[in-house]
Formats: C-alpha cells, sequence, structure tokens
C-alpha cells in the first residue's frame, strides 16, 4: 500500500474506531487514541527510511481518481518539506494523547475523537498534490480544532473558537476562489500538473492577475502563520484552548501557513512573491520585533508563549522571503524546530496549570524548589526556545538570519534584535514562575514529573538537541526541495522582476 | 590526538553529576566533578607534549555540523600556540578553582541544602563550553562555546535561586551578553557574505583582500561582542552584579576565564583588525576608557567582591588597550598573568568570606591578618601583582601594554599609567581594610582548611613567578604581527613608580592616618557621590532604556496597538458584518404579506426605471 495513504488512514480508521467506544468508558478512548497515535507514528519513521533522499521531487505517489467532473483526484505524494512536517504531526499527537490524559474529565470519548480526526486533516494537508484535495484537508482540519477549543478551553472559549474560525474561514474562501479560477485557467487541480504547464509556457499569468492570485493564497496562509497584523485570533485561541489544542495549533497548523506560502505561493506565482517580499518581510520584522515586544510584558503564561509564536513564525516568513538558499533552509528547519520547541513549552505549561490551576505568572514563583525536574525541563525548553546555541532553534535562526543578510543586510540587523529581545521574555518569565521562594501551599501542590509526564518530556527534550547538535539528519531532503523551490521562482517571471523587460524577449514570448 | 575529549570529558562531568548527583555522595560528587576536570587537564598536557612546537595549527574535523547549498559548516577543532596558552589557563586555574570548590561549598551539601552537586554540574558545563570555545576552528563553533559560557555564567550568577538579587544579576548577564552577542551574529553574517565561510583558515586568508570599510565593520561588530563578554563600555554593567555567585564562579568565570574570551576572540581575528586600524584605535581607546572608569568606582566600594569586579573590568581593558594598539601578545600575556592573581584575589576574598561566615563588607572587616595568615599573605602577593610591581606577575604583562601603547600614541600610557596607580590604590585599600587595623566585626574568623589555602599558595606562587617563568610574549611570536613598543627604561619607571605611589596613599590612608580617607570624602563629597553610586549608569540605563521599552510595550504595543487597534479593527469587521446581516434578515421575515409589499415595491420601481430608460421596445 502507498505509505502516505496508509499514514493518512491510520487516524482515519482510528477515528472511526473510536466514534464506536462506549461513552461510559473513557479510559477505552484513552488507550484507544494513544495506541493507534503510536502506531501511526510509528508507521511514520518508515517514511524517511524508504524516502529517497537524493531526489528532490514528490516522492510516494498515488494518483488516482475522485470525483470525475470536476475532475478532482486523490493525489498524494511526499517532498522533503512535507516528510518531516508529517513526522512532526505524527510524533506530536501520541504526546498530545498523553498530555490530556488527566487534563481532560468531560466528555473524554468526543475529545479524542476530534482529536483524531485533526491528526488525520494535518497529514492530509501536507501530502495533498491535488488543490482541491489540499483545500479538503485545509478545512477538515479546521472544524477538530474548532470543537477543541469551543468545547474543552477555558472561560472565553466560545469568543474564542468562532474568532479562530472566522479568521481562518476568512482566508481559506479566498484561497478556494483563487484555487476554482486557477482550475478554470488551465483545467486542472493538480499541483505538479500547473507547475509543469508554467515552466513549459503553457500557461502564463498576466501581471495584475498573478498578484491577485498570489494575495488570494498568502493571505490564507498569512493569517495561519499568523502573520503580523492578522495575528490576534493566536493569543485568544492559545490562552482558551486546552493543553493539547494549543500543542496542535501551534506545533502544526500554524506550520499550514508557512509550509503553503513555500509549497504553493512562490512556485506558482513566483514573480508576484518576489514583488512582494519586501513588503512581507517588513511584516515579517515587525512581526518578530513586536510580537517578542508585547510577549515580554503579557501576564498570562499562555498568552506570553503565543505572542512568542508570532516573533518565531516571524523568522520563518523572513527566511522564505529572502530567496536565499539558507534562508528556506533556515525557515522549513524553523518550522519544525518551533513545532518541538514551542510545543513542549505548552505541555510544560500545561503540566503547571494542572498543578496550580492557573495560568498568571504572578501566582507562581520558587518552582525550581518543589519540582525541580520540572523546572529542568522548562529551562531546557526556554534555551532551545531562546535560540541557545547545541539547541534546536539555533540552527534554524542561524540559517534565516544568515540567508536574510546575504539577500539585505539590513533587514538581518532588524530580525537579530529578535533574538535579544527573546532572551528577554524568556528569562523573565522563567525568574518569575521558577525562582525565588515558593509559598507553601504552592510547595504542597507541585509535585515533580510522574512516569507519564516524563514519558512526554524526554522526547521531546532529546529532539531539541538532536535537532542542534546533528541537523545532517534532518537537513538534506529539506535542501533538496527548497533548492527546487528556489529553481522554480526562476521561471515564469520576466515581466515584474526585471524593471524594464527586454522588448525583443517580450515579443518572442 | 583526540582534541575532542578535552571538552568532553568536563561534560561527562555535568552529565553524571547534573543527573544522578542528587543521590550520590559528596565523595562521589567530588569524584566525577574535579576528576574529570583533572582529567582533561592532563589530557591537554599530554596532547600539547604530543604536538611538539605547534608551530602551524593542528585541526581535527569531526562531523559536518550545518551544511545548506554552497555553505559548509564543520565541527571542527585547532590547536595551535594561542589555543595551547588558552587551554592551559583553563584547566589549569580551572582545576585549582574546582578542587578549592571543595571547602568553598562545603556547607551546601545536606539534607536541606541540594546546592553541591548542582554547582560542580554547572561548572563542569561552564568547562565544557570554554574549551569549546578555545578549541572551535571556525566562528560559528566558537560561538557555541561563547553562548554556552553565557549559559553557565547565567545557572551560576543565579546559583542562589531564591534570592532575587541573584536571579536579577543572572537575567541581566545574559541579556546584556545577548547585546554584545547581536554584534558578534552580524559580524558573522557579515563574514559569510563577504568570505563566503566561517572558518578561521579561509576567512583571516581572505581577509587582507577585502575593502577596509568590510573589515572595519567587521572589526567593530565583533568588538560589540567582546565588550558584552569581557564587559566593557558600554556592557560592563553586568559584571560587578555578577557577583552575587558563589565566590569560586567570580574566580574561574568572572576573573579568570570567561571574561577574557573578548581578549581571545579579537586577538585570534588579528589579521581582521591588522587591515581595519579604525576599528582597532575603537578597541584601544574602548579599552583604555573602561580601564579607567572602573579603576576609579572600584576606589569607592565597600564589597570586597565588587572591589575585585570592578578591577577585574579595569584590568581587562588594559588587555583591550594591547590588542587594540597591535601588542596581541602582551594582551594575551596579561590575560595570563591576571588569571593568576585575579582568580587568586577572588579566592582569597573567598577565604576570608569563608572566615567570616559569609560577611563581605569591608568596613566589618579588619585586622584579619593574624587571624588567617595564609589568606594573608597569598593576597598579598597577588596584590602586588596587580599592582604592577616588580618582579611580581603582573609587572611584566602591564608593561609589554604601557610601552606599546606609548608607541602608538603617548597620551594612551600616561592615562594607562594614572590608572595603573589607582589600581595599586584600590587593591590595597581592600587589603588594609581587610587585613591591617583591628577587627571591627563581631565573627570568630577562622583560617579556611587545606584543600582551600592549598591552590592559594599554589597560585600565589604562579603571582610571584609567572610572569619571567611563563615568557608567553615569545611564545606567541610565532603566531602574531611582532609588537611594537617603545624602549624606555624610565617609561617603565614611571609606571613602577605610580604603583608604588598608590600603595603608600592607601597605606596612609586607611593605616597610618585613618581618619584622612573620610575627610577626603567628606571634602569631595560631590565626586565621591558619584564615584560612589558608580555614576549612576545602572540608574540611567534603567529610565532610559528598560523602563520605556517595559512601559511602551505594555500601554503602547500591547494595550493600545494591539488590543486596541488592531484587534479593534478585525472584531469592528465582524461585527459590522453582524450588523448588515441584522438589516438584511429584516427582509427574510417570513411573513407573507411583508414579501408581497417588497414585490410591489419591487414592481413598482422596476416600471419607474424601464419607463425612465425609454419604456420597453
Amino acid at each position: 500500500m502507498n505509505l502516505p495513504t496508509l499514514l493518512l488512514m491510520l487516524p482515519l480508521a482510528g477515528f472511526l474506531i473510536a466514534l464506536a467506544i462506549p461513552r461510559s468508558s473513557p479510559e477505552g478512548s484513552r488507550v484507544w487514541a494513544l495506541v493507534i497515535s503510536l502506531v501511526t507514528f510509528l508507521v511514520s519513521l518508515v517514511l524517511p527510511q524508504v524516502f529517497d533522499w537524493n531526489a528532490a521531487g514528490e516522492q510516494l505517489a498515488i494518483n488516482v481518481p475522485w470525483i470525475t467532473t470536476p475532475e478532482i483526484r486523490y493525489y498524494v505524494a511526499v517532498d522533503g518539506v512535507g516528510l518531516w512536517l508529517l513526522l512532526l504531526t505524527t510524533f506530536l499527537t501520541p504526546i498530545c494523547v498523553l498530555v490530556s490524559w488527566r487534563y481532560i474529565q468531560s466528555r473524554v470519548k468526543e475529545f479524542y475523537v476530534f482529536l483524531l480526526l485533526l491528526e488525520f486533516g494535518l497529514l492530509g494537508v501536507f501530502i495533498a498534490q491535488d488543490l482541491f484535495l489540499f483545500y479538503v484537508f485545509w478545512e477538515v482540519s479546521l472544524v477538530p480544532m474548532y470543537f477543541l477549543v469551543g468545547i474543552w478551553g477555558h472561560e472565553r472559549r466560545i469568543y474564542a473558537a468562532v474568532k479562530f474560525f472566522l479568521f481562518t474561514m476568512a482566508g481559506s474562501v479566498l484561497m478556494l476562489v483563487a484555487i476554482i479560477y486557477l482550475y478554470n485557467r488551465a483545467g486542472t487541480f493538480s499541483y505538479p500538473t500547473l507547475l509543469e504547464m508554467l515552466s513549459g509556457g503553457r500557461l502564463s499569468f498576466a501581471p495584475t492577475e498573478q498578484l491577485l492570485l498570489f494575495l488570494a493564497f498568502f493571505v490564507a496562509f498569512a493569517i495561519k502563520v499568523p502573520l503580523f497584523p492578522l495575528h490576534t485570533w493566536l493569543p485568544d485561541a492559545h490562552v482558551e484552548a486546552p493543553t493539547a489544542g494549543s500543542v496542535m495549533l501551534a506545533s502544526v497548523m500554524l506550520k499550514m501557513g508557512t509550509y503553503g506560502i513555500l509549497h504553493f505561493c512562490l512556485p506558482l506565482f513566483p514573480s508576484a512573491s518576489r514583488q512582494c517580499a519586501p513588503w512581507i518581510a517588513m511584516l515579517a520584522i515587525i512581526g518578530i520585533i513586536y510580537g517578542a515586544l508585547v510577549s515580554m510584558v503579557q501576564p498570562n503564561m499562555k498568552k506570553l508563549v503565543a505572542y512568542s509564536s508570532v516573533s518565531h513564525l516571524g523568522f520563518v516568513v523572513l527566511g522564505i522571503f529572502s530567496f536565499t538558499q539558507l534562508g528556506l533552509d533556515g525557515a522549513v528547519y524553523q518550522m519544525l524546530n518551533h513545532g518541538i520547541s514551542t510545543g513542549a513549552l505548552f505541555v510544560l505549561v500545561g503540566l503547571l496549570y494542572e498543578r496550580r490551576h492557573s495560568l498568571a505568572i504572578e501566582d507562581y514563583g520558587g518552582v525550581a524548589t518543589a519540582a525541580p525536574w520540572l523546572s529542568t525541563a522548562f529551562l531546557i525548553t526556554t534555551l532551545a526556545s531562546i535560540g541557545l546555541p547545541m539547541l534546536n532553534n539555533f540552527v534554524g535562526e542561524f540559517l534565516v538570519l544568515q540567508g536574510t543578510a546575504l539577500a539585505n543586510y539590513t533587514w538581518a540587523v532588524w530580525a537579530a534584535l529578535g533574538v535579544i529581545l527573546s532572551a528577554c521574555y524568556m528569562l523573565w518569565l522563567y525568574q518569575r514562575v521558577f525562582y525565588g521562594v515558593a509559598s507553601e501551599p504552592l510547595r504542597s501542590r507541585l509535585p515533580d514529573l510522574n512516569p507519564r509526564e516524563w514519558a512526554m518530556v524526554v522526547p521531546l527534550v532529546a529532539m531539541m538537541v538532536w535537532m542542534g547538535v546533528y541537523p545532517q539528519s534532518f537537513l538534506p531532503p529539506v535542501s533538496k526541495t527548497t533548492a527546487r523551490v528556489l529553481s522554480q521562482t526562476q521561471v515564469n517571471v520576466p515581466f515584474l522582476v526585471k524593471r524594464k523587460p527586454n522588448p525583443e524577449v517580450a515579443r518572442a514570448r | 590526538m583526540q582534541l575532542w575529549l578535552i571538552p568532553v570529558l568536563p561534560f561527562a562531568g555535568f552529565a553524571i553529576n547534573g543527573l544522578l548527583g542528587q543521590r550520590f555522595s559528596k565523595t562521589l560528587v567530588n569524584l566525577f566533578g574535579i576528576g574529570s576536570v583533572l582529567l582533561s587537564f592532563a589530557w591537554v598536557l599530554k596532547t600539547l607534549l604530543g604536538l611538539g612546537d605547534l608551530s602551524a595549527a593542528h585541526v581535527e574535523h569531526y562531523f559536518t555540523w550545518i551544511q545548506s547549498g554552497t555553505f559548509t559548516l564543520g565541527c571542527d577543532f585547532a590547536v595551535d600556540r594561542l589555543t595551547a596558552v588558552m587551554l592551559l589557563v583553563v584547566t589549569g586555574i580551572g582545576s585549582l578553582i574546582h578542587i578549592y570548590s571543595i571547602g568553598y561549598m562545603a556547607h551546601e551539601y545536606g539534607p536541606h541544602y541540594g546546592g553541591y552537586y548542582r554547582f560542580f554540574a554547572y561548572m563542569n558545563l561552564f568547562m565544557f563550553f570554554m574549551l569549546v570555545l578555545v578549541l572551535a576552528a571556525n566562528f560559528l563553533v566558537l560561538f557555541v562555546g561563547w553562548e554556552g559560557v553565557g549559559l553557565c555564567s547565567y545557572l551560576l550568577i543565579g546559583f542562589y535561586f531564591e534570592k532575587k538579587f541573584a536571579t536579577d544579576a543572572g537575567n541581566k548577564a545574559f541579556i546584556v551578553n545577548r547585546i554584545g552577542d547581536f554584534g558578534f551574529s552580524l559580524a558573522m553574517f557579515y563574514m559569510v557574505k563577504s568570505f563566503g565561510s566561517l572558518d578561521f583558515t579561509t576567512v583571516f586568508q581572505k581577509a587582507p583582500t577585502a575593502p577596509e570599510s568590510v573589515l572595519t565593520l567587521i572589526g567593530i561588530l565583533l568588538m560589540v561582542g567582546a565588550a558584552g563578554k569581557s564587559a566593557q563600555i558600554p556592557l560592563y554593567v553586568w559584571l560587578p552584579d555578577a557577583m552575587a555567585g558563589p565566590t569560586p564562579v567570580s574566580a574561574l568565570i568572572h576573573a579568570a576565564t570567561m571574561v577574557t574570551a573578548g581578549v581571545y576572540m579579537t586577538s585570534r581575528c588579528w589579521p581582521i583588525y591588522t587591515h581595519a586600524p579604525i576599528a582597532m584605535e575603537v578597541i584601544a581607546v574602548i579599552g583604555l576608557a573602561t580601564a579607567f572608569v572602573a579603576a576609579t568606582i572600584g576606589t569607592a566600594q565597600n564589597d570586597i567582591k565588587k572591589v575585585f569586579a570592578y578591577s577585574t573590568v579595569s584590568q581587562l581593558g588594559y588587555m583591550f588597550v594591547g590588542v587594540g594598539v597591535g601588542a596581541f601578545s602582551a594582551g594575551i600575556y596579561h590575560l595570563v598573568t591576571h588569571a593568576f592573581f585575579k582568580a587568586l584575589l577572588f579566592l582569597g576574598s573567598g577565604s576570608v568570606i569563608h572566615a567570616l561566615s559569609g560577611e563581605q563588607d569591608l568596613r566589618n572587616m579588619g585586622g584579619l591578618r593574624r587571624k588567617i595568615p595564609w589568606t594573608f599573605w597569598t593576597m598579598i602577593s597577588a596584590a602586588l601583582a596587580i599592582a604592577g610591581v616588580p618582579p611580581f606577575a603582573g609587572f611584566f604583562s602591564k608593561d609589554a601594554i604601557l610601552l606599546a601603547a606609548y608607541h602608538h600614541s603617548p597620551w594612551m600610557y600616561w592615562l594607562g599609567t594614572l590608572t595603573a596607580g589607582i589600581t595599586a590604590f584600590y587593591v590595597f585599600r581592600a587589603i588594609f581594610l581587610a587585613f591591617f587595623g583591628t577587627y571591627r566585626g563581631d565573627g570568630h574568623p577562622h583560617e579556611s582548611p587545606p584543600v582551600m589555602t592549598v591552590p592559594l599558595a599554589i597560585l600565589a606562587l604562579l603571582s610571584v613567578a609567572g610572569g619571567f617563568m611563563f615568557p608567553v610574549p615569545q611564545f606567541l611570536s610565532a603566531v602574531f604581527p611582532p609588537i611594537k613598543e617603545a624602549e624606555d627604561i624610565t617609561l617603565m619607571g614611571f609606571s613602577v613608580a605610580a604603583g608604588v605611589m598608590g600603595i603608600l596613599v592607601a597605606y596612609v590612608m586607611y593605616v597610618a592616618k585613618p581618619a584622612l580617607a573620610d575627610f577626603v570624602a567628606a571634602n569631595m563629597k560631590g565626586l565621591y557621590t558619584l564615584v560612589y553610586n558608580k555614576y549612576f549608569v545602572d540608574e540611567v540605563y534603567d529610565r532610559m532604556l528598560v523602563k520605556p521599552v517595559v512601559g511602551g510595550s505594555r500601554m503602547l504595543l500591547w494595550r493600545a496597538a494591539d488590543v486596541g487597534l488592531i484587534d479593534g479593527i478585525a472584531n469592528g469587521i465582524g461585527s459590522r458584518a453582524r450588523d448588515i446581516g441584522g438589516i438584511l434578515r429584516l427582509l427574510q421575515s417570513g411573513n407573507i404579506r411583508s414579501y408581497a409589499t417588497w414585490v410591489v415595491f419591487g414592481s413598482v420601481l422596476l416600471i419607474v426605471a424601464m419607463g425612465m430608460a425609454g419604456g420597453l421596445r
């Protein structure tokens, strides 16, 4: 069987079976979700083995008809970027199951049903090669997240869930229009075919047409990233979401946006991308600095981490729009890094919440004395998050900033300020929560990590170290894919990037 | 030669103690914590003996760390003579300080204190990063060590993490260093832009062919990094606060090794600097200004560790003067001798603090020379060394720097000499206040155990004889361009005289006529207040930088811009959509009669419109 399809079917089957588990047995739902997500993870570990590290294109493809008119195909394949995003998703889902083990006490069955459906949708997004299929998965992932926030969230969960849904829908409607427009122009939803037509000259867009199409896709993705100033749904959604929801949202769902930009916007609309690059880079840099500054003054731990995501994702967008090999590689690596380290931050904040039932920083202090291992794990994650060398984020930030510096040194200067600020907000948070003297009631309510919690924390920390010390385990296929994206952005560009097109070339075309 | 073993041994110590130390006995913690460092020292000796005269660098490549496109970066180590000097200082002094810590940290062991194993784990981690820093064969691996030592510094400054001032100081150290690292990173980005590589060999090979403006920019950005790590103006403010950590930390990290990393790095980059005279001038001026300013602050501090902290800032300034005037080997020479005598001054004050059960205020000491004679005599040798009295170690290195400074521009020599006099004054002020006169405290001072005094004695030996025992400049002449220095015995005489004068003034003011000091302070009240409060630099930074940024972020960016404006617009669009929907909803009333009305109304409108358009044709 086609491996990506198998990966897709596992959580789907898990979801269907989970529906059948009686509501009276919450333990059954938990165990089942854990088993199926672990099996999915184990199967996904085969991917890097069968993946050809020396080839650039999509691999492990399957392309069969789904709907005949209009012609929509079940066309899935894996490239060097999707490969790691798939693994990130399958790696984090069991952790999300574990982190909800005690946290979710009401409607347990429905919770895991939605979690498995979410995994299905997310996996689909990263492998779909048919634009319509991509759109379907994009929307499928939206629905369970809406319910995860809306049902199991905190006090203002309905507001946050609706806001999240409306923001994302606003973008995805634009994208749907653009997808249908593309179909009318080219007669196909197949993404590789579209690229072929573009490179073969059988399809080309007029400048305005390309710009509008680019913006339709880009805005949908930018909302998801989220790029400043489209980010305000994120802090609300994060604060209200249950821990597992925050983890999936920050670690994987935000990457749908950056993946979309890299995978669709750049190759399909190269000249519009390059034309808009300075503006987008500026927004990304504003996001980096602004996100960090706003993060610094948050009184709520989850909000702090949420704004820090705005800052971190700014690096990813900046790297992509540097149009350099280093910048793109760094951006992809930073997507994965952010998935691991911010996911871990949300997990750890969740563990604190389970103990103290508060997200307010001022309710803590002195946790290091009461729960030293929890504090150590949080410290390592903090250090990863602020880009300490030998931990994962450093590699990504270095590549992004270096790539940006090669493209435009001034951008790199501004963006590097974010590295200073990240130390400010994270260390200040750490000081206020973990250092100092623990009050007696806090001390008694703060047991250290239990075995289930160790089982979540150790893999996350191990990944931070592995990805920081030996990135060559991950980067080569990424480089192959991004190199191809870069070469694709050279295609079909003559009219906008060159300010004054050569009239002879234009005539020949 | 298995260079990797040198840093990995302490790392193993860190891992073992960090993971299991909680359950270990003291002996077991010592075994891993100190044994690993001693082994590392032994491995350094073995390696250096095996490598012969080291006239060329010995490079080892382990694996490709980062590769992207044509940019490749290896995990590479290299040893040349400069690294050899640094390795010996780091592991040698490091071993002594680790041994000393057995005694100093002893009270941290017990059921109520978990600090003992944690201390040694952090110290070992520091050794790992520091050794990576000096062994690195490219800038990014150096940066690994560079940031890593900063982390350990943060952890050890905030070692007593229940005290807010300690963790504040830790944060301050990390963040100020990050500002420096901002400059360092930007320098690296520009190197890759200009030279396509971060390997020392490639960069230094291509540097001479690059335009001077590029090298000047890179040089100044690197100096920003060095100013952060090595506590130079305007980024020196973290180092005095860093004294919140245990005293062995102050000795190892904040005197002997980590803070000298900036001097090492800039010296390492001499091929860049020698082609960027403006950058060198900047370094020399910053170094000299720091040396002078920090020395003046040192004259009015009452905390014994703060005195030596400002003294460290000041002495680091001297080293940068050496680098800035092109006397790289003199800078490194002073780095080495300073490691001897400053580590000793800190360990000695640690012994004093230990003897007085935690007392650090010079005003509560006095008359200690009979009560803790070992500490006294060893500290005297360190004080004479820092005062530049021949033939103590500091004399040789300071003199080399000052003579080179004179050759560069005489005013630097004169200001440096004045600073040397002030240095001698404030160091002996501290010595006289602590050890002479009568005891002003109410404790029962006791001499430290041999595990502390033996390292003191060894360092005292090095402070006395280290200058002529280790002729560093000759050893490094193979690495650096030759020093141009003034050959003038009278200049040497002036600087020695300044030192002796400083000691004499301190003697008069604090031993012979103790009332004089108060008289001076009372009569120069304005100046004294200014110096006593460290020129209010911390306050200025707080008002001008910290408060506006935090307050602005809270009120303007978060409350006004983010919640008010951006989210307001988004929610506004949402509620406008609802309002419009609310109006449109009235149309869909489900009431047949209202539909009929709308139909009639619409028909009339249509007919009128058609009529106005000329009717149906």
